[in-house]
């Protein structure tokens, strides 16, 4: 699987060591190198239904180096990504989160190599983002990515910016193995993932966007066609000599996308929407709501953001996720200390099943000026077996994580 | 370092002028004002790299590192992008403002762990400038039009003659009622400001120190220190280099070259 990532590696380094013949003196003061290390460590108050573990160390290292030609023509990029746990080998990651070259020219730029893309507005959930694969062992809200193999045109002018993707690589999702924990009482067989597309990991995917902006208005739209970056969990054949398994399975879809923002004083009103089409199904699904800042709470240096979200899915209690009519309420505290403290408290609960909500905790605070320390934690609740919270509901964690950088 | 004559003397045209029409010193208040930004306009960009002491009550240092490009729009407020270098953990975020003489300025920044680029409400100007005695409103672009202006005395500031400015927000999301601006009769240079609260009381001091001169017209100091008169802060905005003419274009204060602000 890190294969090609790694032709894209020897590119560029041989691209590096082009740029060393041409100028050696002065092009190697223009790398900008940071590195960083993460210890983590989570505990589980309760063993997992099928009897993994409560303790859990990781760690992570990250290299991040970056070049700029003198004219700011070209740019080159370098994020290997490694990861070690303790007991769940498919939490170990050897990953290439950027490996591009990037030309900006008048009015366009493009890109080629590995990258990560964001897209969309919403706290609560990213609905929009579809670019890169998740790495759905990193953590919880899906916020952690895998690089994505791309050639990149993008497109800047008085009527927006359009980007343009073409994607010739798929990354499959990461799934807990055995001693992992948050994951099906299955484990998840990782070997063999099956395609709708006969090309497999190898499909063309294509995505476009257009966004602009109108004053206080964001608007976005978007177009993705290709492997779905979300599996579809297939039961494999029962056989008398192995335990009952998952096998991931991707089809093909196509999604249109629409993000949006609205700045209104001290409100942003933020939606999300899209239109997801596969052989097995179609359906909308929108995160709407708003974030508030009041700033200086009681007379303090003290910032307090509300954040309120509404979840829908067409696909109501068959919707793979927990967010089919669910609402976010969340608030972010901002210390405005030598630390940069920030608290964030958020509940999601179902409107469907009262006994149906999730719960998360992120604080951190910076160490020194080369430390931040992080507690996370989170809480999962549900009575109902078809609701994806209930395969989770032992796995509460706390976990907490210090990340040095250098 | 004011001698006793200038006090009479100051104490004295401050009587004159208190019985002077007030028209006449709201005029004059923005006369000076046109003639400050006048003389501070045509520097086309700019990027200087800078340090940020920030000093508790107690004496206790941290130190922040960032650079600033900066881009003077003829017919609009100035951009403005910040690269935070250190403290390390929020290296490479990119704070982008677009400044807007009579409209909200419009603020982004940019998170490069998460790819992720956030819409600022920019009402929010009160609140401290990473974590220091700078409020985020005193970090944009003097525009003439966010402030009405006052002329209230002369009088001596760093053994020069200054003008002593009544400078009052427009926008009521300001944390200040008003500020009172020192600035030099001979090169319309910012010497002192004090802030005062929304309840009228002194708030903050700003005095600038070691004024340099670039492009044989422009003035910058190297050196800004905040004082917070109500919790006994302080911060200092040293200002290590800075370069004129860096060949950077209005497409490098885009939002989409928030990623490649590194």
């Amino acid at each position: 699987m890190i294969n090609r990532p790694l032709t894209v590696l020897t590119a560029l380094v041989s691209a590096f060591n082009l740029a060393a013949q041409d100028n050696p003196t002065s092009w190697y003061q223009n790398i900008n190198a940071d590195y960083s290390l993460q210890w983590q460590q989570r505990y589980y108050p309760q063993q997992g239904e099928p009897g993994q573990a409560q303790h859990y160390s990781s760690a992570a290292f990250s290299a991040d180096w970056y070049w700029q030609s003198a004219d700011r023509r070209h740019q080159l990029a370098l994020q290997p990504y490694l990861r070690w746990d303790q007991r769940d080998n498919e939490r170990n990651l050897l990953d290439l989160r950027q490996a591009y070259w990037q030309y900006v020219g008048d009015g366009f730029d493009i890109k080629a190599g590995v990258d990560i893309v964001f897209w969309g507005v919403t706290e609560s959930q990213h609905l929009v983002d579809v670019i890169n694969q998740t790495d759905a062992v990193a953590s919880v809200d899906g916020e952690t990515k895998l690089g994505q193999p791309m050639l990149n045109w993008n497109l800047h002018g008085s009527a927006g910016s359009l980007e343009l993707y073409l994607l010739p690589y798929f990354r499959e999702r990461s799934f807990a193995g055995p001693d992992g924990r948050l994951r099906p009482p299955f484990v998840v067989d990782q070997s063999q993932p099956q395609y709708e597309s006969a090309q497999a990991e190898r499909n063309l995917d294509f995505a476009l966007r257009w966004s602009r902006r109108f004053a206080a208005l964001e608007l976005g739209l978007s177009y993705f066609e290709g492997n779905n970056r979300e599996a579809l969990l297939q039961p494999t054949a029962q056989n008398t000599l192995q335990p009952q398994r998952l096998q991931p399975q991707y089809l093909q879809m196509q999604q249109l996308g629409l993000d949006s923002l609205w700045l209104s004083g001290s409100w942003i009103w933020k939606l999300e929407s899209i239109y997801r089409k596969t052989r097995q199904q179609d359906f909308v699904a929108a995160t709407a709501g708003f974030e508030y800042t009041h700033v200086g709470l009681f007379g303090s240096n003290w910032d307090l953001g509300w954040i309120a979200e509404y979840q829908y899915d067409s696909r109501d209690q068959q919707a793979p996720v927990p967010g089919q009519n669910d609402i976010f309420v969340g608030g972010r505290f901002v210390v405005n200390d030598i630390g940069g403290t920030e608290i964030l408290l958020g509940i999601a609960q179902d409107l469907d099943n009262s006994g149906s909500q999730s719960g998360k905790l992120e604080a951190s605070t910076r160490l020194g000026n080369s430390s931040r320390l992080r507690l996370d934690a989170w809480f999962f609740r549900s009575d109902f077996n078809t609701d994806p919270l209930y395969l989770i509901r032992r796995d509460d964690f706390l976990q907490l994580s210090l990340d040095y950088y250098f | 370092m004011y001698k006793p004559l200038c006090r009479t003397t100051v104490l004295l045209c401050g009587l004159l002028l208190a019985a002077a029409a007030p028209a006449d010193d709201v005029a004059k208040g923005l006369q000076i004002a046109q003639e400050q930004k006048a003389r501070d306009t045509g520097w086309g960009d700019s990027e200087s790299e800078l340090i940020m002491v920030l000093r508790n009550a107690a004496g206790q240092q941290t130190e922040r590192r960032m650079r600033t490009l900066a881009f003077e729009m003829p017919d609009d407020g100035d951009k403005a992008l910040t690269i935070f270098d250190e403290p390390r953990d929020v290296r490479g975020s990119a704070f982008l403002t677009h400044s807007h003489p009579t409209a909200e300025d419009d603020q982004w920044l940019y998170l490069p762990s998460l790819r992720r680029t956030r819409r600022i409400a920019t009402r929010n100007k009160s609140g401290p400038f990473m974590a220091s005695e700078f409020a985020y409103e005193d970090m944009t672009s003097f525009e003439l039009e966010k402030f009405a202006f006052r002329y209230l005395r002369d009088e001596n500031c760093n053994d020069q003659l200054c003008f002593v400015l009544e400078q009052t927000p427009t926008d009521s999301f300001s944390g200040y009622s008003t500020t009172h601006v020192w600035l030099d009769q001979q090169h319309y240079r910012v010497q002192k400001v004090d802030y005062y609260d929304r309840k009228n009381s002194l708030l903050k001091t700003l005095t600038m120190h070691d004024y340099q001169q670039y492009l044989d017209k422009y003035w910058r100091p190297h050196k800004m220190t905040m004082h917070n008169h109500q919790t006994g802060k302080s911060t200092d905005l040293l200002l290590q280099s800075i370069r004129f003419g860096t060949g950077r274009t209005e497409a490098d204060f885009d939002v989409n070259a928030l990623e490649r602000a590194r």
